[in-house]
């Protein structure tokens, strides 16, 4: 089955994994700016890492027949730095028009600071008036439930933001309700560990439907498994569910948030068909 | 989109998996109580036995009630506290 991973740090990953996601029937991904693993020291810094991202990475994708996608932003990680950030968030519009480009994102909290905080406001403005989408990263672990409800608030509390256009990443069985019941998008992340596993989200589609429900891995230089959406197919096919059922979470779904994005020009794979069940 | 398998056939499917993560939990437990030192006290460790019994409920939320008891609490002012500028 042909499948989008719509979260994936490519930059972190080796060309072999292309092959392989390319194999397991990987078409389209994209790939929001993320932490490094360590802070970067300058505006430069971040406009080295976009021009991998919207010129290097795309290409590498493409000689595996995957197209690739972007979302730019400062993390929240280095959102303390609020200096920095500013000087980020002025640069990123010299990126918003290339190909390939989503969005604003992966903006969020970390640790549900004042800082964070800021930043994320900052960057919500911007997409406001760059009519950009947004791709939102969650906290981890024990931040996850309060930084998800601040969130909430920032976004439902901005009446320029149009929700069918936000997708609020990383939901787990604690956040997921909230999200989609305020009418965004949902993203479910396979972690090992910290996140979600296959038949956790495949628990949530029973529970919740599929509208607007995305599953991705974001694959990135942690303990993570880039072919975690190939797992998640193979757990709603052994519980019984159509195939028509599963391409709708992995292929259609993503398909249809990204399409109201501008910068999302994508050509489907010829033998993309409609399955009847 | 409801779940297709029965309950028979889900804990056919997953009798063994449970068994063995629950072994697993056994053993940790077992582990830390082996080794040098008390962590009886320990906070995380308290999480664990709450989450522990928080298994044994019968209502059909037991994950995101487990979820919340690991995660810390939300206050509805939190832009007040934070003094977010408006």
């Amino acid at each position: 089955m042909y499948y989008v991973d719509p979260h994936i740090h490519m930059v972190s990953r080796t060309t072999d994994d292309y092959e392989t996601l390319a194999k397991m029937g990987c078409v389209a991904m994209s790939e929001p700016a993320f932490w490094a693993g360590y802070d970067r020291g300058s505006v430069d810094g971040f406009r080295d890492y976009f021009e991998q991202l919207t010129a290097f990475e795309p290409r590498r994708a493409r000689d595996y027949g995957i197209q690739h996608f972007t979302w730019l932003c400062i993390n929240a990680k280095e959102a303390e730095n609020v200096a920095l950030s500013r000087e980020v968030i002025a640069m990123i519009p010299e990126f918003l028009d290339r190909p390939g480009v989503l969005g604003i994102g992966e903006i969020g909290l970390n640790k549900n600071t004042r800082n964070e905080a800021i930043v994320f406001l900052e960057h919500l403005d911007l997409a406001m008036k760059t009519d950009e989408q947004i791709l939102i990263h969650t906290p981890h672990l024990e931040d996850k439930y309060q930084g998800t409800r601040m969130i909430l608030d920032m976004l439902t509390g901005d009446r320029r933001i149009d929700r069918s256009r936000v997708l609020i990443d990383h939901v787990e069985e604690h956040t997921v309700e909230q999200v989609l019941d305020e009418g965004f998008w949902a993203g479910m992340t396979l972690y090992p560990v910290s996140k979600c596993t296959p038949a956790r989200a495949v628990d949530m589609v029973e529970l919740y439907g599929s509208e607007r429900l995305l599953v991705n891995s974001a694959g990135d230089w942690g303990p993570s498994k880039p072919t975690a959406v190939p797992d998640f197919i193979l757990e709603m096919r052994r519980r019984g569910h159509s195939e028509r059922a599963i391409r709708r979470v992995v292929y259609d779904n993503p398909i249809e948030f990204f399409s109201q994005s501008r910068g999302f020009v994508f050509d489907p794979p010829d033998a993309v068909e409609l399955v009847e069940n | 989109m409801s779940t297709q398998l029965s309950s028979f056939e889900i804990l056919d499917r997953e009798f063994l998996p449970v068994r063995a993560k629950i072994l697993e939990i056994a053993a940790s437990l077992d582990r830390m109580q082996r080794a040098k030192g008390d962590v009886a006290e320990d906070a995380r460790l308290r999480q664990l036995r709450t989450a522990v019994e928080k298994l044994l409920s019968t209502e059909p939320d037991r994950a995101e009630q487990i979820h919340l008891l690991f995660s810390r609490p939300y206050d509805e002012q939190w832009q007040d506290v934070l003094k977010l500028p408006r």
